[in-house]
């Protein structure tokens, strides 16, 4: 974690309680915590220095997108890095005030609270809401009106036209990076204290080869994260396209076996309202569905290597490699 | 746990452009089965041709034999060479474990005497860790050694021992003083450098289910060492011989077993629809794996020890080595497998069961991970 990162982790500890995600669940937009992100210059943290922005990469900025995971923070951080930072890339002047990217104007994550949405290769909308629509965390994703564009700009080649959907599955795969590997460390510590048979149920082999598992699951969402946003940076978005897939794919993959060995450890208690694993579960599972799910983005990197053929595998793999 | 990423160095990309051009004379001759068992693939020959190039004990000074490269160099050359499903076993331990161990522990006249030999692909090593009652529990190991005059006798038995009837040498862990009472069973074990045409060596092959025999059980009777075959202190042997697990547990002979197959079989389906979220899902989980397996690299390379790292790289790789062959059958009825595929599947069928024995089971790594994770 670099030092921003740090910075919004502890943040986070301190005010994503309980009491707050069950106010969010119930519809309240988090608006203290949103303007204390604001107050600290996050939403502008892929922006261009010149275009009032902190002008990080994607390196940068993933460890800030794996704390809101960590957290479960209920605002629109990501999306609204993701939307400043791509508007910024295009020219135009980032807006004040709650912003929100998305692929389609009908599932815009938190468009009810959103001032502005960034859609489309880019456009900046001050939307209205048309259908009030939740995912299965409870999270807005809202069918909106986005009328006329406010701004539009183009962006540069190596982001492309696809870039929001790229940095959309670059955004919730980095979020489930973070969100699995709280749920391991919430399932190691819950091993360690709940005694059973006389003893922690974390001596029992058995559980400890689950986790042990599910430690090599965090470990591979969090590297493919890691590889992805290094490769936007030295090539953008679209010539990040196969990394960001694989980071999505994997982290789809680590969410789905590591939500499923949390819950078994965590057993009834953690399917009781009450208990905050179900924040971090639900979330995983929400977010493999967002940004392209594990068959779409499996489907095209597939589609891609088996029109390259066998024998352009492997050279195709390593000269990805980045310097 | 930490998985940060290590910048590879400028001349990596030249190197591998170097390997494969050199890869592309050699691969002509492997039958499937030679690819699909990778480094347990034995051919003097083709060692010896590394070894003329530079590719083996590439990190070790050059007064030794060695090159002098960087060790993120070393690893660009071990995954072209498993990527390729090259024979490498005439040199992979030797490479990987026995000649980093002598260049850090034996005497000045063992490691001018022995290194020169494995970088050139000339000298084979095996290692004799596992006997008949010392598996997992390898501190429960029973052969000896006694000292006697300058020297040492060596008794005992030692098995599984790959490719110890083609090699030169073993690296042996035995007991050199009995456990103390109630202390830790790893101590008084120690580590022997054996000359395997010493008398009271018996060697026997035990053939396995592919067929093929890189098994052996070795036996020692009163098998007479030199003084200097001691490798490192007395009775440390157990620290010795574990303290570079990290080494051979982290590297792409963890990730890429039967990547061969991968490649035949995305060159079977070419232009064919149906088989794409399988491939994608497969090349996706080798992507991360790669990037961890870099990862413990470049940490060796700074001088860590990532041994919970390593760990994480050879359980989730060894899963990725031993579902691929299986997510690639799915893919084909098998009367319409192309008849090197299948040769390559019917061998990987065989060898797979070995991926999470070899270096460590599956349990004794996930044992070791689970007690980083802060468990039991």
């Amino acid at each position: 974690m670099n030092e921003i990162a740090e910075q919004l982790d502890r943040l986070l500890a301190a005010r994503v309680t309980p009491e707050l995600l069950r106010a969010a669940e119930a519809g309240a937009f988090a608006a203290d915590l949103w303007g204390e992100l604001e107050a600290m210059g996050l939403p502008l943290a892929l922006v261009p220095e010149g275009l009032g922005g902190a002008g990080l990469g994607f390196a940068e900025a993933a460890p800030l997108w794996l704390a809101l995971g960590r957290h479960a923070a209920p605002v629109p951080l990501g999306e609204a890095m993701l939307g400043a930072g791509l508007l910024g890339a295009a020219g135009v002047a980032p807006p004040t005030g709650v912003l929100t990217v998305a692929t389609s104007a009908s599932a815009v994550p938190f468009g009810r609270d959103a001032a502005h949405v960034v859609l489309g290769a880019v456009a900046l909308h001050r939307h209205r809401l048309a259908a009030a629509r939740t995912n299965l965390t409870r999270e807005p994703r809202d069918a909106v009106d986005p009328g006329a564009a406010l701004a539009e700009g183009t962006l540069p080649d190596r982001h492309g036209p696809r870039a929001i959907r790229f940095g959309l599955a670059l955004l919730r795969a980095a979020q489930m990076a973070g969100a699995v590997e709280k749920a391991l460390a919430l399932a190691v510590d819950w091993a360690n204290t709940r005694q059973q048979f006389g003893r922690p149920i974390g001596r029992f082999q058995a559980v400890q080869q689950q986790l042990a598992a599910m430690a090599g699951e965090v470990a591979a969402a969090g590297t493919a994260v890691t590889l992805a946003a290094r490769a936007a940076d030295a090539r953008g978005l679209d010539g990040a396209a196969f990394e960001i897939a694989c980071a999505k794919i994997v982290a789809g993959e680590a969410a789905t076996l590591g939500a499923a060995t949390a819950h078994q450890v965590f057993a009834a208690m953690g399917i009781t309202e009450e208990h905050e694993l179900h924040r971090l579960t639900r979330r995983l599972w929400a977010w493999r569905d967002e940004g392209g799910n594990e068959k779409s983005w499996a489907e095209e990197v597939g589609r891609d290597v088996l029109a390259r053929g066998g024998a352009a595998l492997w050279p195709d793999l390593t000269a990805r490699d980045v310097a | 746990m930490r998985f940060d990423l290590p910048t590879l160095p400028a001349e990596a990309s030249a190197l591998r452009g170097e390997v494969r051009a050199f890869l592309q004379d050699w691969a002509p001759r492997w039958t499937p089965e030679i690819r699909a068992r990778s480094w347990m693939g034995f051919d003097r020959a083709f060692s010896e041709a590394l070894g003329a190039r530079g590719w083996i004990g590439m990190c070790w000074p050059r007064a030794y034999g060695g090159h002098e490269r960087s060790f993120l160099e070393r690893n660009v050359v071990l995954e072209e060479l498993l990527a390729a499903g090259a024979p490498v076993g005439a040199h992979w331990i030797g490479d990987r474990q026995s000649g980093p161990l002598i260049l850090r522990l034996a005497s000045e006249e063992v490691k001018r005497r022995i290194l020169p030999g494995i970088a050139a692909g000339t000298l084979a090593f095996c290692i004799g860790l596992s006997e008949p009652e010392a598996g997992s529990d390898l501190a429960a190991l029973r052969s000896n050694a006694e000292r006697r005059g300058q020297g040492w006798v060596l008794n005992g038995r030692k098995i599984w021992t790959t490719f110890a009837h083609k090699s030169d040498h073993m690296i042996a862990l035995v007991r050199t003083a009995p456990a103390p009472e109630g202390g830790p069973r790893q101590a008084g074990l120690s580590q022997f450098l054996v000359d395997l045409t010493t008398p009271g060596i018996t060697i026997r092959p035990i053939r396995d289910i592919a067929g093929a025999d890189s098994f052996n059980e070795v036996t020692f009777d009163g098998v007479e060492l030199p003084a200097d075959a001691l490798i490192g202190a007395e009775g440390k042997g157990w620290a010795q011989a574990t303290s570079e697990l990290a080494f051979e547990r982290s590297g792409p002979d963890r990730v890429l077993s039967s990547f061969p197959a991968l490649v035949d079989a995305v060159e079977a389906l070419r232009g064919t629809g149906g088989a794409e979220q399988t491939v994608g899902r497969m090349v996706a989980r080798l992507h991360a794996l790669r990037g961890m397996s870099w990862s413990v690299a470049g940490q060796l390379a700074a001088g860590g020890l990532p041994n919970v790292e390593a760990a994480l790289v050879k359980d989730a790789g060894n899963s990725f080595e031993q579902a691929l062959p299986e997510r690639l059958r799915e893919l084909f009825h098998a009367e319409d497998l192309p008849e090197g595929l299948r040769r390559l599947l019917d061998m990987l069928a065989a060898m797979a069961p070995t991926f999470s024995l070899r270096g460590g089971t599956r349990e004794i790594l996930r044992g070791i991970i689970a007690r980083d994770l802060g468990l039991r």
